[in-house]
């Protein structure tokens, strides 16, 4: 760690900034432009008009509901199939541990495509149509490793004394769990929460595969790249999708400040 | 005593029940729903089209792998996609690395929060939205193509579009073009890993070195970096492999040649081949394998 970045590493730095943050300007300002057929750049003025036009598409607002509930199921899958696997691989050491790990892991580790692939063989055998659970049992999959990652660092940390002593006076287990582990986790669980539900909310390319004719947001906004005008209602319902998804990521980010890293790395396409 | 009571006393005593009734469910969900699906895949992958009624025959055939291997187009998707997906993981390496550097060895306090926050930002940022906004920069007619004609040098730009295979007829129509997609794109992957590498670096180390008389250059070559190894390796097997999977980059942004995961989305969708598609998503497991038995040859694993 010499004293002083050089002016090259701080040159490199602020230019690799911009490259992450740049192609994030430029969708909130082609919300704005006048122009809906073109990508042209500078737009030839600026306009409020394209939010109004976003809003009044039901199509957009029936994506959204449906993104919303399916983004609400499968955190809540994941939440309690990932706090008790947690649970387990942190209080009991068992055959088999570490294939528990790697299957926990491998959904987000093996790309989309694959998950996505794979269900639909299953599904497509066990003669299951596509709806509104096939996209739940999908998302819930990769989702279960979010809450387990930030669940099981905050039980390593709070250590197992406490509920040791907890039933010692007396609890039994229900009382410990509502009143020594659950408030020892909650802000861990809220965190993993809402990691798992931007996740889902995101979600794409195994949602193609899962999906029918149901329609979340991201596949809407799919399907609206490739439509020819009104391209602004696009970047209208980007910058909608973005603000609902740091929300969550920066509230994430605060729950945990002062305990552990989140652990949001595990994000995959 | 109360039925509660009992049971509790009963998990108490028998931890093995506890761990069961904490394990069955979660496992029943990842074990039967996740790998009964991955194995179903190997098995489809196995599977051949009848060629008159379309339907797939629930028979041992090799067909779906014959069919893959013979064709020299599917060779050159497979050979296409692993060389991207190399030159995307080096392009993030050579980007990322300062990046992290900086955070872990530069900022302190609310500043670092604030750093990591904004890499952790474009990271969640729905990734078709990023890959929208790319198409808005690379287009004709958009943000790349007037900044180069500002500063009048669109006679370079032209230049580098006509060079064959990396060019194209615009930004958002050639190999160029999506490798800065992708590389924008899997960039917080390989970030994050390397901070956490370089903040596990003991400080004590890198000032022993320099009392010892390296020079800074010397002290990054022979403490630093090997040290960080693991983390890059960690960043480069999420670059790599989200590139070797990826079906819509490629579709938004790019040449029509076709990438492994397009070959995948098609052949379940259009063409309707799904044991081709599944021959064709194990392609990327396979390689997968290999990259990371070459990782561990380069002892990148070895710090781990």
């Amino acid at each position: 760690m010499p004293g002083k970045p050089s002016l090259g590493l701080r040159l490199a730095f602020y230019l690799g900034m911009l490259f992450l943050h740049f192609p994030i300007v430029i969708i909130v300002l082609y919300a704005l432009t006048t122009e809906d057929r073109t990508y042209q750049f500078p737009p030839p003025g600026l306009t409020l008009r394209w939010f109004g036009e976003a809003f009044q598409r039901q199509d957009m607002w029936a994506a959204l509901w449906l993104s919303l509930q399916v983004a609400a199921m499968a955190t809540g899958i994941a939440l309690v199939l990932g706090t008790m696997v947690a649970a387990a691989m942190y209080r009991f050491q068992f055959l088999g541990k570490d294939f528990i790990t790697v299957l926990l892991i491998l959904p987000i580790a093996l790309p989309g495509i694959l998950t996505g692939i794979a269900l639909l063989t299953t599904f497509k055998r066990l003669a299951l149509e596509p709806s509104f659970w096939t996209i739940v049992i999908g998302h819930a999959t990769f989702c279960i490793v979010t809450v387990y990652n930030n669940v099981v660092a905050r039980f390593r940390r709070t250590g197992f004394s406490q509920i040791e002593a907890s039933m010692d006076l007396g609890a039994d287990w229900w009382t410990t769990w509502r009143m020594v582990v659950l408030p020892s986790i909650a802000t861990a669980l809220l965190a993993g929460g809402m990691l798992s539900f931007a996740l889902s909310f995101d979600e794409v390319i195994v949602t193609t595969f899962t999906a029918a004719d149901q329609k979340t947001l991201p596949i809407w906004f799919l399907n609206e790249l490739f439509r020819p005008r009104e391209r602004p209602i696009t970047n209208v319902v980007a910058v909608f999708v973005m603000l609902i998804t740091f929300l969550p990521i920066v509230l994430a980010q605060w729950l945990t400040r002062d305990t552990d890293d989140l652990h949001g790395g595990g994000k995959t396409g | 005593m109360t039925l509660r009571r009992r049971l509790s006393d009963a998990l108490y005593l028998r931890p093995w029940l506890l761990l069961s009734l904490l394990l069955i469910p979660p496992l029943l969900w990842l074990g039967i729903i996740y790998l009964g699906s991955l194995f179903n895949l190997m098995l489809y992958s196995f599977y051949s089209l009848n060629d008159f009624t379309g339907q797939v025959e629930y028979r041992f055939s090799l067909s779906a792998f014959r069919q893959l291997f013979s064709s020299p187009a599917n060779v050159d998707i497979v050979v296409r996609t692993t060389l991207m997906a190399l030159v995307v993981t080096l392009a993030c390496i050579g980007i990322g690395f300062p990046i992290a550097y900086y955070i872990a060895f530069y900022t302190k306090g609310n500043a670092r929060t604030f750093w990591y926050l904004m890499v952790l930002l474009p990271l969640w940022s729905s990734y078709l939205i990023k890959v929208y906004a790319w198409r808005l920069i690379l287009a004709g007619e958009g943000v790349v193509s007037w900044f180069f004609n500002a500063l009048g040098l669109g006679w370079l730009l032209q230049g580098i579009l006509s060079v064959p295979v990396i060019g194209g007829p615009s930004l958002s129509n050639s190999y160029l073009g999506m490798f800065l997609v992708f590389t924008y794109v899997w960039l917080p992957y390989m970030i994050l890993p390397i901070i956490a590498a370089l903040e596990r670096v003991p400080r004590s180390l890198i000032q022993a070195s320099s009392d010892l008389g390296a020079r800074p250059g010397q002290t990054f070559r022979k403490i630093i970096w090997p040290l960080v190894i693991p983390g890059v390796a960690a960043g480069s097997i999420f670059t790599f492999s989200l590139t070797l999977g990826d079906y819509i980059i490629p579709q938004v942004v790019g040449q029509p040649g076709f990438f492994i995961g397009q070959m995948v989305y098609v052949q379940q969708g259009t063409a309707g081949n799904l044991p081709l598609a599944a021959a064709f998503s194990v392609v990327p497991v396979v390689i997968i394998a290999v990259y990371l038995l070459i990782m561990r040859r380069l002892g990148a694993f070895n710090a781990l």
